[in-house]
C-alpha cells in the first residue's frame, strides 16, 4: 500500500488542479459560452442573416471582443444588447422589439392562421349540410320559372 | 293558415339576416386594406434607391468621438466631404492617409469640411484605427447606421462630395487611388464657387 501512496497522492493533486488551472488561464474572463449567448440574439447589418456567434468576419469578432469586455465589466445582457441596439439600430436584434409597427410581425401570423381555420370551419360545415329536400327533387319554381315575360318568352317558341 | 305563418316566419328571419351589422365583414376588409396599404409603403421605401448626383441631401447629424455634434444644414457654404469607414475594412486603409493629406491642403481655406462615419464599427478599434492614420478631420460613429441607411451605401469605404446647397455632387465607391482624385472631385466645386 505504501508504495502506491505516492502515486495516489499524484493523481489526487492533478485531479485538483485541473480545474484550477482552467480556470486560471482567463481568470474574471467571461467564457466564450458566455459571449456566444448574447451573441446568437444579435446579427451584425454587415453579414446579414448570420448570426453572430458563427459569423467569421472582423467586424463579428470585434463585436464578440466587445461583449466580452462588457460582460467582464459586469453588464447584463439586457444592457449589452441595448447598447448594441443604440449604436447600431433595432436590426441587430434577432427578434424585433414589440413596438410600432413591429408588432404586426407579432399579430399578423396569428390571426391569419385563425381567420383560416374559422374560414375551413365554415366551409366543412357547408359541405356537411344536406341539401334541402326541393332543391334535390327540383320541384322548387326558380324565379326565372314564374316570370311572366319569360313564360311568354317559351309559350312563342314552342309554337315556332 | 300554418304555411302562411311559416311563410310570414321566413320572410322576417332573412329580412333580419339581410339587416344584420356587418361589422365583422367591414372590421376584416378594413384590416386587409390596412395591411396592403403598410406593405405598400414598406416596399416603396425599400425599392428607394440610393441618393444619386443632384439629389439634395437632407439634414442629419453626427456625433463626433469627442462628443460635439456636427449638423449638415450648419455647414451650407461649404463643400462636404463625406466618408464611410470601419476599422475593420482594409480597403479603408489604402485611402486613409490619402484623405487626411487631401483634409491638411483643404483646412486652410474653411470652406471644405471633412465627415468620417464609423460604419459598424467597436469604439476602441475605431479610435485605435484615427490613432494609426493619424486622422484629424472629425470623424464619429453612424448611431442607429441612420447616416449610411440615409444614403443606402452598399459597403465601407464610400465617399459622397457635396457641393456648398448640401446637393451631392460626386459619389466614389471604394477607395480612392490617390490625393489627386481627391481634388480633383473637390476642386471643380470651390472654382464654381470664387
Amino acid at each position: 500500500m505504501k508504495r502506491f501512496l505516492p502515486l495516489l497522492t499524484l493523481i489526487f493533486a492533478l485531479l485538483l488542479a485541473v480545474p484550477a488551472l482552467a480556470q486560471g488561464e482567463n481568470p474574471g474572463q467571461p467564457s466564450d459560452d458566455q459571449v456566444n449567448a448574447i451573441a446568437k440574439g444579435l446579427y451584425c447589418p454587415v453579414c446579414e442573416n448570420i448570426p453572430l456567434d458563427v459569423c467569421g468576419t472582423q467586424a463579428c469578432a470585434q463585436w464578440r471582443d466587445l461583449i466580452r469586455e462588457k460582460l467582464s465589466q459586469g453588464w447584463s445582457e439586457t444592457q449589452i444588447k441595448q447598447y448594441f441596439v443604440d449604436q447600431y439600430g433595432d436590426r441587430v436584434l434577432a427578434t424585433p422589439p414589440a413596438r410600432g409597427l413591429n408588432w404586426l410581425v407579432y399579430l399578423v401570423p396569428p390571426l391569419a392562421i385563425a381567420a383560416g381555420v374559422f374560414i375551413l370551419y365554415r366551409a366543412l360545415k357547408a359541405w356537411k349540410q344536406p341539401l334541402p329536400q326541393a332543391d334535390v327533387t327540383g320541384e322548387t319554381s326558380s324565379p326565372a320559372a314564374t316570370d311572366e315575360y319569360i313564360l311568354r318568352l317559351e309559350e312563342e317558341l314552342r309554337k315556332r | 293558415m300554418d304555411a302562411v305563418d311559416s311563410k310570414e316566419t321566413d320572410t322576417v328571419q332573412r329580412a333580419s339576416v339581410r339587416s344584420r351589422p356587418q361589422w365583422g365583414r367591414m372590421l376584416v376588409w378594413g384590416g386587409l386594406l390596412a395591411l396592403l396599404v403598410i406593405l405598400a409603403l414598406g416596399l416603396q421605401r425599400s425599392q428607394q434607391g440610393p441618393i444619386t448626383v443632384g439629389d439634395h441631401v437632407s439634414n442629419f447629424s453626427l456625433t463626433t468621438f469627442d462628443g460635439e455634434q456636427i449638423n449638415l444644414n450648419d455647414l451650407k457654404g461649404k463643400v462636404v466631404v463625406l466618408n464611410f469607414w470601419a476599422s475593420w475594412c482594409k480597403p479603408c486603409e489604402q485611402e486613409a492617409a490619402d484623405l487626411e493629406a487631401a483634409w491638411r491642403f483643404y483646412q486652410p481655406r474653411g470652406d471644405v469640411v471633412f465627415l468620417g462615419v464609423d460604419y459598424v464599427d467597436t469604439e476602441p478599434e475605431a479610435r485605435a484605427y484615427l490613432q494609426k492614420f493619424a486622422i484629424t478631420y472629425s470623424n464619429g460613429p453612424d448611431l442607429g447606421t441612420r447616416i449610411s441607411q440615409k444614403f443606402r451605401i452598399q459597403g465601407v469605404p464610400e465617399t459622397y462630395i457635396l457641393d456648398q446647397e448640401n446637393v451631392l455632387q460626386y459619389v466614389q465607391i471604394g477607395p480612392f487611388a490617390s490625393v489627386e482624385q481627391i481634388k480633383a472631385n473637390i476642386d471643380p466645386l470651390l472654382k464654381s464657387d470664387q
